[in-house]
C-alpha cells in the first residue's frame, strides 16, 4: 500500500492535492482512500490531507487503515515555512524508505543537512515565470502532479482526468490551468518516477510496545484548560504563514492611518505619530491593506524576494530593516 | 460492481436522496454541514424532490422534524456533537411522539474543551433518548445505514426515530470507494413511506402526544415505547437480511470479523473499528487467534448476538470511544452487564479508553491491548481500565502547559517510574 502526506496551508488547494491524486490513483485500478484534516480550518493554518492506496483485490475492498499516517512513503510539502512548525507535523514518521518532495526555493542537500534527514529529498520543480512559489490558486495541483510522477503507477492520461473530475465545478478555464501546471511537474520529476516505493504494514510480531503512561491526577487549578498567560497569542508569529509582504511605501503613503490600521483583519498594522507601520511577526500577508490604500502606496511583494532583500541589508549593513523585526 | 469515490457526508446525503425524503429541516455544524450542504446543491438543481428548510437551531430543526413526521412524510436530517446536545430536550419529545423518521449525527467530541474530532460522547447522551441507534465503520455503511435506518423507523412495529452515527473526519471528511445502489432496487427494498394512521393534518385536526398526570398512564406510554425498541431487534435483523438478498452486503446487527475460533476478541465501535480489523489481520498473521466483535446495532442493544459470538472467547479488549465521568467506558459497562451470569461467557474484560476527541490509536496498541488481555486471562483478573495515552503526549501537554502559564509544583515536568513504561506492565 502507498501512503502519501500532503502537508500546506488552508488556502492552497491541499484537499484538492488529495483528491486529485486520490482519484487518479482509483482510475490507475487502485483502491484508495483520501481525507483531509483541518487543524483551525483558517486560511493560512497548517493542514494536511492523506491519501491510501492499495492494490485493488475486489470491489468492497475498503482500506482497513485510516487517520494520521505514522510511516509516510511520500511526504508533500507545499510549503517550507511548515517545516518549522511542530504542530504541522511535517517530519512525522518519515525515515530513510521515504521520499520527502518539498516546494522550496532552498536546495535539497541544505534541507536534508538543515532537518538531519536520511529520506529521499526532492525539491518541487517550478518554471521559471513562477516568482511566487506559494501562489495559491495552482501549487496543490502541481504538487499532486509531481507526486503522480513519483509514485510511478498513473499516467498523464489519468492524472489529467482526475483534475477534469475534481475541478468540472469551477470550469474549463481553472482545470486548463491546473491541469498545465501538474503536467509541467509531472514531466519535471520523470528522472525520478517511481521512486516512491510501497510500504508494509507494521507486523504485530517484535513491535515496538506503546511508551503508556499512567495519568497522574493533578488539581482542577492545574488541569482545567485554562490559559494563565495573559494575551500570548502575540508569541505566535503568524507572519510566518506569509507568503506576500505588504510593504508601505512612505513617499506616497497618505497618513490616512484610520483605513489600513482598520482593516487589517489581523490588528497587524500600528499606527505610531500618525504614521502606520506593519507588525511583520503577525501580518499573514492577507493583502486587504493593499486593496484598501487610497493613495495605493503599499505594494506585496513575494515573501521569499523580501527575504532575501533583508538578508541582503543586513550583510550591507545598510538595514533600516523590516519594521518590526525587534518587536 | 461501479464504484465511486465518497466522503462519509456524502455517502449519508445519498442515502437521504435515494431514499426519496419530502422534508430536510437543516442547521450548519461542523463537521456534518457537508451533508446538508450535498443536499441543499440536489433541492436547488432539481436532481432531488423534496423541500429543504432552515432552521434557527438544532432545537428548532428536531422540532420541525419530529412534527413534518407525524404528519406522515418521510424526513431527514443531520446534526453533530454540540448540536445534538442542544437538540436533546427534542430528541426524547419526539421519540415520545412516535414519529418516524432518520437523523444522521457526525461525532465529535464535547466542549469543554471545545474540539472537532471524533469520540461517542455526543450519540451517547441521546443512548436513552428512545432514537434507535445505528453505528457505521465506513462511508458504504453509512450510505447503507440511512436506508436501513428508515426501514426500522418506519416499520407498523417500531416507530421510532433511528440515528445513524459516522465519525467526523474519519468518515465524515474521508473519501472511500462506494457502490452507488441502484434507485428501482432501493425502491424495492424502501418503498414510498405507508404512515397507516400518522395524519397529522390541519384540516383534520387531532391531539398528539398529549400530557399525562400520573405516573401510571406515564409509565404506560414510556415502556411501550421500549417495547417498540426491543422489537426493533427482531426487524432489524429480518430488513437486514432483505438488504443483503437485494444488494449482496452483510449488515447484521454485529459484525463479526474472525471471531469463531478466537480466544481474544476486541469490542468496539464506530470508524475506528477497521483499524481493529487490520490489527486482526497482522495478529493472526504472528498466529494470534485474535478477533473483532462490533455492534452496529446499539440501541436496541444485541445481547444474544453479542453473547453468542462470544461464546467461549477467553478475554475481550473493550475499547470505548467515550468516557463516562466516574465510571469509565460506557460499552464496557454494557456489555459486562449483558454478560452477567451467562454460562460461556468470558472470563476476562479489559478496559481501554482511546480515541478520545478523535485521538489515535496506533496498530502497536491494538497489539498492546491483546498482550494485556492475555495477560489477565493467564492471571484470572483484569487489570483496573487504561487510558491509551503515552509519555510524548504528556510531554506535549507539558509543554503547553508552559506556554499558558500553568502554575504547576512538580519542577521535574517527566516522572514516573521505569516500570510504568512498559504500557501493559504498568498497574503493579
Amino acid at each position: 500500500m502507498y501512503r502519501i502526506r500532503i502537508h500546506g496551508r488552508g488556502g492552497q488547494g491541499i484537499k484538492m492535492a488529495s483528491r486529485i491524486l486520490g482519484t487518479a490513483l482509483f482510475r490507475s485500478g487502485f483502491t484508495v482512500q483520501d481525507a483531509p484534516k483541518y487543524g483551525a480550518e483558517r486560511r493560512g493554518a497548517p493542514i494536511f490531507s492523506t491519501v491510501r492506496a492499495a492494490r485493488a483485490t475486489g470491489p468492497g475492498q475498503a482500506i482497513n487503515e485510516r487517520g494520521i499516517i505514522h510511516r509516510p512513503d511520500l511526504v508533500v510539502v507545499a510549503d517550507d515555512t511548515l517545516l518549522a512548525v511542530p504542530a504541522a507535523g511535517t517530519l512525522l514518521g518519515i525515515d530513510s524508505g521515504s521520499v520527502v518532495l518539498v516546494n522550496s526555493h532552498e536546495k535539497a542537500a541544505t534541507w536534508r543537512e538543515r532537518l538531519n534527514l536520511d529520506a529521499t529529498l526532492l525539491i518541487l520543480p517550478a518554471g521559471e515565470e513562477v516568482e511566487d512559489r506559494a501562489e495559491l490558486p495552482h501549487v496543490g495541483a502541481t504538487c499532486a502532479g509531481a507526486a503522480a510522477c513519483l509514485l510511478g503507477v498513473i499516467e498523464p492520461e489519468a492524472l489529467a482526468a482526475a483534475i477534469a473530475e475534481e475541478l468540472a465545478g469551477l470550469g474549463e478555464p481553472v482545470v486548463e490551468k491546473n491541469r498545465t501546471r501538474a503536467l509541467a511537474a509531472f514531466t519535471a520529476m520523470m528522472d525520478q518516477r517511481g521512486v516512491v516505493r510501497e510500504g508494509t504494514a507494521i507486523a504485530a510480531e517484535g513491535f515496538t510496545p506503546p511508551s503508556w503512561i499512567e495519568l497522574p491526577f493533578e488539581d482542577a487549578s492545574i488541569s482545567a484548560p485554562d490559559i494563565r498567560a495573559a494575551a500570548n497569542s502575540v508569541q505566535v508569529r503568524t507572519g510566518l504563514w506569509r507568503t506576500l509582504r505588504p510593504v508601505i511605501d512612505y513617499d506616497h503613503c497618505g497618513k490616512c492611518w484610520w483605513v489600513c490600521s482598520t482593516f487589517c483583519p489581523d490588528s497587524a498594522i500600528l499606527v505610531e505619530n500618525g504614521l502606520p507601520v506593519i507588525d511583520y511577526d503577525h501580518c499573514k500577508g492577507c493583502m486587504v491593506c493593499v486593496g484598501v490604500c487610497p493613495p495605493h502606496a503599499i505594494a506585496g511583494i513575494p515573501e521569499y524576494l523580501a527575504q532575501a532583500q533583508d538578508a541582503l541589508e543586513t550583510e550591507t549593513g545598510e538595514s533600516n530593516g523590516p519594521d518590526t523585526a525587534d518587536r | 460492481m461501479d464504484q465511486t469515490l465518497l466522503t462519509g457526508n456524502v455517502a449519508a446525503a445519498w442515502g437521504a436522496r435515494l431514499a426519496a425524503v419530502d422534508y430536510i429541516p437543516a442547521f450548519p455544524i461542523t463537521p456534518q454541514t457537508e451533508i446538508i450542504e450535498t443536499l441543499g446543491a440536489w433541492v436547488d438543481t432539481g436532481e432531488m424532490p423534496g423541500r429543504m428548510v432552515t432552521l434557527e437551531s438544532e432545537h428548532s430543526m428536531l422540532t420541525a422534524a419530529g412534527a413534518a413526521a407525524a404528519t406522515g412524510v418521510r424526513v431527514f436530517s443531520a446534526t453533530s456533537s454540540q448540536g445534538l446536545l442542544h437538540a436533546m430536550e427534542m430528541l426524547y419529545t419526539v421519540s415520545g411522539w412516535r414519529a418516524p423518521f432518520v437523523l444522521v449525527n457526525v461525532s465529535r467530541g464535547l466542549s469543554a474543551p471545545i474540539t472537532l474530532e471524533a469520540d461517542h460522547n455526543d450519540i451517547l447522551a441521546a443512548r436513552d433518548s428512545g432514537f434507535l441507534q445505528i453505528h457505521c465503520a465506513d462511508c458504504q455503511e453509512v450510505l447503507d445505514g440511512v436506508l436501513l435506518a428508515y426501514r426500522l423507523a418506519e416499520d407498523p412495529g417500531v416507530r421510532l426515530p433511528v440515528l445513524v452515527n459516522l465519525d467526523g473526519f474519519y468518515l465524515s471528511f474521508t473519501r472511500e470507494p462506494v457502490s452507488l445502489p441502484d434507485p428501482a432496487a432501493v425502491a424495492r427494498f424502501l418503498p414510498p413511506f405507508d404512515p397507516g394512521n400518522i395524519r397529522f393534518a390541519a384540516s383534520a385536526p387531532e391531539s398528539q402526544a398529549v400530557a399525562v398526570l400520573g405516573g401510571s398512564p406515564y409509565s404506560y406510554f414510556r415502556y411501550e415505547t421500549h417495547l417498540a425498541a426491543q422489537n426493533a431487534l427482531a426487524v432489524y435483523d429480518r430488513v437486514a437480511g432483505e438488504f443483503e438478498s437485494l444488494f449482496g452486503r452483510q449488515r447484521q446487527a454485529v459484525e463479526a470479523y474472525r471471531t469463531g475460533d478466537a480466544d481474544i476478541v476486541f469490542y468496539m465501535m464506530g470508524s475506528f473499528a477497521t483499524k481493529a480489523r487490520e490489527a486482526v489481520d497482522r495478529l493472526r498473521e504472528a498466529g494470534q487467534k485474535v478477533g473483532l466483535l462490533r455492534p452496529r446495532l446499539l440501541r436496541p442493544f444485541p445481547t444474544d448476538a453479542i453473547a453468542a459470538a462470544l461464546d467461549g472467547v477467553q478475554g475481550v479488549a473493550v475499547i470505548d470511544q467515550n468516557l463516562s465521568m466516574g465510571q469509565g467506558g460506557v460499552l464496557h459497562t454494557e456489555l459486562a452487564a449483558s454478560l452477567y451470569g451467562r454460562p460461556g461467557a468470558p472470563a476476562i474484560l479489559t478496559s481501554f479508553i482511546g480515541g478520545l476527541g478523535g485521538r489515535e490509536i496506533t496498530p502497536e496498541e491494538f497489539y498492546q491491548m491483546v498482550a494485556v488481555t492475555r495477560e489477565a486471562v493467564t492471571a484470572g483478573k483484569a487489570p483496573p481500565p487504561r487510558l491509551l495515552y503515552t509519555e510524548a503526549e504528556l510531554r506535549e501537554i507539558r509543554k503547553l502547559q508552559a506556554v499558558a502559564q500553568v502554575e504547576r509544583e512538580e519542577t521535574t515536568p517527566l516522572r514516573w517510574s521505569e516500570d510504568s513504561n512498559q504500557g501493559g506492565a504498568g498497574h503493579e
